[in-house]
């Protein structure tokens, strides 16, 4: 609960410390990650078309795939995450317990356990399309994580500019939607930016329920050509790259909010 | 002048506020009359901020009636936002919102609040930034300001909503010592203007000089009330003595 706590919150990254603010120089570890994955797949199309290059053809839907359950999952999480922060910090009784329960049971299960149960559960009751039930589960989970980010946000606005909207004669609502969710956007947003490389890569979890995403893809062509090694070497370095890019435009994103203070 | 027959804007009787095992109000009473400028001063940790605190309500309090403007806070009939709107309250670290220019620091409530339009709020608003000098800042966010003018536009910021009585809580205790006049000065031309006003401070000058009666507390009780002549010149509180002789 104290101040420790909540600053872990807010600075863990997975992975998305890199690239690190102090990386100025030429040769940054990113730019060799980054610049090193896509020079090796270069090569490997030009050495060996067969079969690189077949590979490289035969993935970009699954990257399309990975992308719509990414970008789903982390607009619909950042829905259950508002809700749920607004709920753990809620001193209605009902409110504040399920949002905490929720976050409970939720951090409790393994992810893949929870694509699993919500594939089959829901499987049982309507008929959706694998991509939807991969969606709502990775939402699922990380909408628990994404709530503890809020709350942690929330918290860390100063508790003067709640005071100070109160005694205006501004009600509760009003100065959450005012004055304090405003404020706490920019504490969150690099967060929420980890969350989503974060979840760029659990993504590939869904692969496990008949979705055909990157890693899928990957796994089909491998297992028709026995091509196993050098697939799976072009599916991580293309997670690589992705994953890579984004924490460059996260970074950048954060500087920008960081210097309009 | 008899203060007896004018209306009490605050009527706080045998209020107490404990926390934990402390008691940081005990059994105070207080009554702010109409147009009155009330000081309350003292030691530390005697209680001043907290009450100043619970005649808005920011702070609970745990036994006793405070009664505002005729609204009694603790009535469960009474909505405590209609309270505050009359009720303004300038912070010793200011709390303006960063987020927001002056003008929209200014304008905020009134437009969420008391439901004026962006046109009304606005020239209300850019009269009073005229008033206390930082028209001029209207623009600017409050980060880019120094503390003096911070706190005069949370001043203004405060009477944008037209309050009936002003609560300062040490409002020059975090200035750098050259700030501390503009933002006295501010609050003496309110006081002139007629305000209610309850103000907690170490300014003693500014005590002697706008009080109408000045309150000295001491471990959460009123220990000596009386004109800012009287209560200068002949504490009859021995607390009191000691706390005057430590700091003129």
């Amino acid at each position: 609960m104290g101040t420790e706590a909540k600053k872990q919150i807010i600075d863990v990254g997975d992975g998305a410390a890199i690239p690190r603010k102090s990386d100025r120089g030429l040769f940054t570890a990113w730019r060799i990650a980054f610049f090193g994955a896509i020079g090796t797949i270069g090569y490997l199309v030009w050495s060996k078309p067969d079969p690189y290059l077949n590979i490289i053809k035969f993935v970009p839907d699954g990257i399309a795939v990975t992308f719509q359950v990414t970008l789903g999952a982390i607009l619909l999480a950042i829905v259950i995450g508002l809700v749920t922060g607004l709920g753990r910090i809620s001193k209605n009784r009902f409110f504040n317990g399920v949002a905490s329960l929720y976050v409970e049971v939720i951090r409790g299960i393994p992810l893949l356990v929870q694509i699993f149960y919500i594939y089959y559960a829901l499987g049982t009751i309507v008929k959706v399309p694998a991509i939807l039930s991969a969606i709502i589960a990775m939402a699922v989970c990380y909408g628990a994580y994404m709530g503890e980010v809020v709350r942690a946000g929330i918290e860390s606005i100063a508790k003067g500019q709640r005071e100070a909207a109160l005694s205006l004669g501004m009600n509760g609502r009003q100065t959450m939607i005012h004055v304090i969710l405003p404020q706490a956007v920019k504490v969150i947003l690099p967060p929420v930016g980890n969350e989503f490389i974060a979840l760029l890569k659990d993504s590939s979890l869904v692969s496990i329920i008949a979705v055909a995403d990157l890693l899928r893809r990957g796994r089909e062509y491998a297992s028709e050509s026995f091509t196993y090694f050098e697939t799976y070497t072009v599916i991580a370095l293309i997670y690589l790259i992705i994953t890579l890019f984004f924490s460059k435009i996260i970074g950048v994103m954060e500087e920008r909010v960081s210097v309009n203070k | 002048m008899s203060t007896n027959s004018r209306r009490k804007m605050v009527e706080a009787k045998e209020i107490i506020k404990v926390y934990g095992s402390f008691r940081a109000l005990d059994r105070v009473s207080l009554d702010i009359y109409d147009g009155e400028k009330v000081v309350i001063i003292g030691p530390s940790g005697s209680g001043k901020s907290t009450l100043l605190r619970s005649i808005n309500r920011l702070e609970e309090i745990d036994r006793g009636t405070i009664v505002v403007d005729g609204m009694d806070l603790y009535d469960p009939k009474t909505d405590i936002t209609k309270v505050r709107e009359e009720v303004g309250m300038v912070f010793q670290s200011f709390n303006l919102f960063p987020h927001k220019t002056v003008l929209e620091n200014l304008t905020l409530a009134q437009t969420v609040v008391r439901k004026r339009s962006k046109q009304e709020a606005e020239e209300k608003a850019m009269m009073l930034l005229e008033r206390v000098g930082l028209a001029a800042k209207a623009k600017s966010y409050p980060g880019k300001l120094s503390g003096g003018q911070q706190q005069r536009v949370a001043i203004a910021r405060s009477l944008a909503m037209d309050p009936k009585l002003m609560l300062f809580d040490e409002p020059t205790s975090a200035l750098d010592p050259e700030m501390i006049g503009e933002v006295l000065d501010v609050m003496k031309d309110l006081a002139k203007e007629g305000m209610t006003m309850a103000v907690v401070t170490h300014e003693m000058g500014f005590a002697r000089e706008v009080a109408d009666r000045v309150i000295f507390m001491d471990a959460g009780r009123i220990v000596e009330e009386g004109t800012p002549e009287h209560f200068f010149t002949a504490p009859t509180h021995e607390r009191a003595k000691l706390f005057l002789s430590q700091i003129l």
